[in-house]
């Protein structure tokens, strides 16, 4: 009997610890705003280098800036671009951004009785996450929406509990079109929010609007949309009512695209252009100027060049913009960079 | 017949060389398990060390008025702990005042009034209740007491007592409210187990006395056992509180995570414990994860001092010789 | 009868049915519990679960067979470190030690056992994690490790406490040395009770979750090593609740009833080694 247990302990250990260690790993970590494309990305780009496998968490913006900061991963993802306190941080190498899609943040709803689309004006908004504007049949809401029956229900506001990306490109529009939201509150991943309940990650945010009555949220775009929630369209700075897709995230960015800055941080928020959508964002894999390790350098090199070419294609499917031309041709040239 | 050799006068070995008593063993044996024993308090000092020191930054920031700052603001680089103080302490409050009676009441059916052989069934069951993981415990509450929470409890609650402050407000499902009942289920197994040990520690002369006196069963117990065994209760009600205190995952899945302090109930909050869990990976800034680290020093000194007083209840019932 | 002695009588009855109900509510707890488990996670659960990988959020089907195999490599690392270090520390307390040491060494055990799980979390990340530059399932088991050394260290040294004196003597009598007594007679007496210790210890860090938030992190793909960051049970059934996928939704309750079903086995198992265990020692 003995032996019995003792022979299946082994076979037991034996099988535990031989299966590990299989494909070249690299390990990414950061923004959830991208990631149903990243992680889509990455299993295409297994199923066609099956020796390079990329380990992405989305465990938010600000994860994967830290991670990167103390080393533990070998790049990250952000929606927002590194301030440069944060660049500051790296002595062995500098930072690289590459831009991977264009991305717009929606203003997600759950509200009794209402399908169709609302109309929000910036003050609206900026007002719904002050606390200010605190039921749904508020005047403000009310006078855009003229055909809607809003109820009479307190308006439960949802944000993001981690240090977020998309919170950075929502924060950092309200702060661009209210002067009150700037003062109090500012832009950032992570802020004192007014008030509201928090949740992690793009889907917690999705998932948490989705079970609450009576709330509101903002998530990446694709989140809405797999959710099949309803998502608001937004007044834009040239006066005109705009529903996030396709074209009017890649309007936002056409201003932007000609004269990107060379190290391709740029905040399109709020951007001029009868069709742009005014909350919309690139959003930038963050990549070390410096690899030792060569194989690690020659993956990520290649994954870089896939992302920007073949990696595309897959952009719409997902409801993300793919980048415009000159930026990807910028950016081919950034990965001659990395050493 | 020769006297046993006993076990705590060692038989004198200074005649006997060093070497000699090395081949002999006990030497060795002695030094190996010292070593393993040493490494277990090394170990602890560590942890303790570790977390005083990677809290640093924080402490040397905030000083003490960090216990007393309610403003979390990453953006703005200033930290203060008592929101997640005050949610930690709310939702353990709000555990134990559900789960106390329930479990004594349990307890007391169990050691006094049921027949032992169901009396054992039960306390096994209970007991399996102790080991079902935090996280399972959050995974039900998300599908089946938030909305619970949020459809029928919440809305009857500000139906009825809407007027109190502690009911005020929507309720969201999610929310303190809602973090102390699933806490109050995780507490039932470790009240029950320990005060029903306390009881059934108590000394049949006491009940058979009681009862000889007429007193019915009820009358025997609550005023003949239960008072003898207060102190062991009372130390099961600590060591729930301590594990309460430190609930990570269950909390963290149904609170809300809004760092402010609402005197509402049926709010959302924080607590110590789901703050790190959430912003720990992502603390932008040395100040910040500092911050966080300093969060986890003051819960560990909480659960010290908890840990610490209903240890030193427990044994003082169940001990030999306890007063009354 | 007076109305004094009917109250009473009616007080009786009433208390007698309240702590019964506090008793029901308590217990049915448990059962809820399993049967929510049961229902959801028997819906969920198919061979695919065992073996395939996650899939990305949207897509249906895949499992969480890397969570699996990460879950037990992170269990046999804790076990590996934690069980022989509390093993012997608490053949120390109970059979070696003076006075002074041992006080200590049981203080420090205490308190260990006393720190939330959370805590554990940060120190292992500081001490492990930091160092390597590397989330892994090392610094996950590590991590544990420090939750079952206390748990050990109590059960040992109880155990072995309850073996009689009169084992000891005879052991010494026959002119065995002490630590041959200690290794040949004693602890082998007390085998049950070790072991039942040893079993719950594991089934209850099986189910931590806390400690691995910022350890091992996650991985949606097999393991890359043990240096790697490594996809455990109880990080995926956390990170697939609060998300809004269906599907996930779905491998969470079946990931739920497995993590259970392993746990509940164990302690089931530890109770039935542990009566039969001190039955033989009573015959």
């Amino acid at each position: 009997m003995r032996k019995i247990w003792i022979a299946s302990l082994a076979a037991l250990g034996l099988a535990t610890f031989a299966g590990s260690a299989a494909a070249a790993n690299l390990n990414a970590a950061g923004a959830t705003f991208p990631a149903p494309i990243y992680q889509k990305w990455f299993e295409e780009f297994k199923n066609s280098h099956p020796s390079i496998q990329v380990n992405y968490q989305a465990i938010g913006s600000g994860g994967g800036i830290r991670q990167l900061t103390v080393g533990t991963v070998d790049f990250g993802a952000s929606d927002m671009p590194m301030t440069h306190e944060q660049l500051s941080q790296f002595s062995k190498f500098k930072v690289l951004h590459f831009p991977t899609v264009l991305g717009g943040v929606v203003p997600t709803y759950n509200i009794r009785g209402v399908t169709q689309g609302l109309k929000f004006t910036p003050d609206a908004l900026a007002g719904i996450y002050l606390g200010e504007i605190t039921k749904w049949n508020d005047g403000r809401i009310a006078k855009e929406n003229p055909g809607v029956r809003l109820p009479n229900a307190d308006i439960t506001v949802v944000h993001r509990s981690d240090g977020s990306g998309t919170t950075f490109v929502w924060t950092d529009y309200l702060s661009k079109i209210s002067s009150q939201w700037k003062n109090k509150v500012g832009a950032n991943t992570s802020v004192n929010w007014p008030v509201g309940l928090g949740s992690k990650g793009n889907d917690g945010v999705a998932g948490l609007v989705k079970q609450t009555p009576n709330s509101i949220g903002y998530v990446e775009l694709i989140y809405a949309v797999q959710q099949k929630m309803g998502y608001g369209s937004m007044r834009n700075s040239a006066g005109a009512f705009v529903k996030a897709d396709l074209e009017t995230v890649t309007a936002a960015a056409a201003g932007a695209a000609s004269n990107i800055p060379a190290d391709f941080r740029v905040s399109i928020t709020d951007a001029p252009g009868k069709n742009a959508y005014p909350i919309a964002t690139f959003t930038w894999m963050l990549i070390p100027s410096k690899i030792q390790d060569a194989s690690k350098r020659n993956d990520i090199k290649t994954f870089l060049k896939w992302m920007l070419t073949t990696g595309q294609k897959d952009c719409a499917a997902l409801s993300y913009a793919p980048l415009p031309r000159e930026v990807v041709a910028k950016e081919l040239k950034q990965i001659d960079e990395i050493q | 017949m020769a006297a046993p050799a006993t076990i705590s006068a060692p038989p004198n070995r200074g005649a006997q060389s060093f070497l000699k008593r090395l081949r002999g063993g006990d030497e060795v044996a002695h030094l190996i398990v010292l070593v393993f024993a040493a490494a277990v308090f090394i170990v602890t000092i560590l942890l303790v060390w570790e977390l005083w020191r990677t809290s640093q930054l924080s402490r040397h920031q905030f000083g003490l008025s960090f216990l007393w700052t309610s403003i979390w603001d990453p953006n703005s680089d200033i930290y203060g702990a008592l929101p997640f103080i005050y949610g930690t302490i709310v939702t353990s409050t709000v555990a134990l005042l559900i789960a106390v009676p329930l479990g004594v009441g349990a307890a007391i059916f169990l050691s006094e009034m049921a027949p032992p052989a169901s009396s054992n069934v039960f306390t096994f069951l209970v007991e399996l209740l102790a080991a079902v993981p935090s996280v399972i415990f959050g995974l039900l509450a998300i599908f089946t007491l938030v909305p619970l929470m949020r459809n029928v409890i919440g809305p009857a609650l500000s139906k009825s007592f809407g007027f109190l402050p502690i009911f005020k407000g929507p309720s969201y499902g999610v929310g303190v409210l809602t973090a102390g009942l699933i806490l109050a289920i995780m507490t039932f197994p470790y009240i029950i187990s320990i005060s029903r040990e306390a009881l059934l520690s108590v000394p049949r002369e006491q009940r058979e006395a009681a009862l000889a006196l007429g007193a019915t069963k009820w009358e025997a117990t609550w005023d003949a056992v239960v008072p003898w065994a207060r102190l062991g209760i009372l130390g099961s009600i600590f060591l729930s509180l301590a594990r309460a205190l430190g609930e990570t995952m269950a909390v963290t899945m149904v609170i809300g995570n809004d760092p402010k302090i609402h005197a509402s109930l049926l709010a959302s909050g924080y607590t110590i414990a789901a703050v790190i869990a959430n912003e720990f990976t992502e603390a932008t800034g040395d100040l910040y994860l500092s911050s966080l680290i300093e969060l986890g020093l003051v819960l560990f000194l909480i659960t010290i001092v908890i840990n610490g007083l209903a240890r030193l209840l427990i044994v003082a019932t169940t001990g030999p010789g306890t007063k009354k | 009868m007076t109305a004094h002695l009917r109250w009473r009588k009616f007080l009786n009855g009433t208390m007698l049915g309240l702590t019964g109900a506090c008793t029901i509510i308590t217990v049915s707890m448990l059962f809820l519990i399993l049967g929510y488990l049961i229902w959801n996670g028997g819906k969920s659960l198919n061979l695919a679960f065992f073996t395939k990988l996650p899939l990305s959020p949207g897509e249906t089907g895949g499992g969480m067979a890397n969570a699996i195999l990460g879950s037990f490599q992170i269990i046999a690392i804790a076990t590996i470190i934690g069980v022989p270090v509390g093993f012997l520390a608490g053949v120390y307390l109970s059979e070696f030690g003076g006075s002074a040491f041992p006080f200590l060494v049981r203080y420090a055990a205490d308190l260990l056992n006393g720190v939330p799980s959370i805590v554990i979390g940060i120190v292992a990340w500081a001490l492990v994690v930091v160092p390597m530059h590397h989330f892994s399932a090392l610094a996950g088991g590590i991590a544990l490790s420090l939750m079952l050394i206390p748990i050990t260290v109590r059960t040992t040294e109880q155990f072995l406490h309850e073996v009689p004196q009169s084992l000891r003597e005879g052991a010494l009598a026959l002119g065995a040395s002490k630590w041959r007594m200690v290794a040949t007679v004693v602890i082998p007496a007390a085998t049950a009770g070790v072991l039942t210790g040893v079993i719950l210890g594991v089934a209850r860090i099986a189910g931590e979750t806390a400690p691995l938030l910022f350890t091992a992190l996650n991985n949606q793909f097999w393991s890359a090593g043990l240096d790697e960051p490594t996809a455990s049970l109880p990080v995926m059934i956390y990170t697939h609740a609060i998300s809004p996928y269906e599907d996930w939704h779905r491998q969470a309750w079946a990931a739920g009833l497995v993590l259970i079903a392993l746990v509940l086995i164990a302690n089931v198992a530890a109770r039935l080694i542990l009566s039969r265990g001190a039955s033989t020692q009573r015959g």
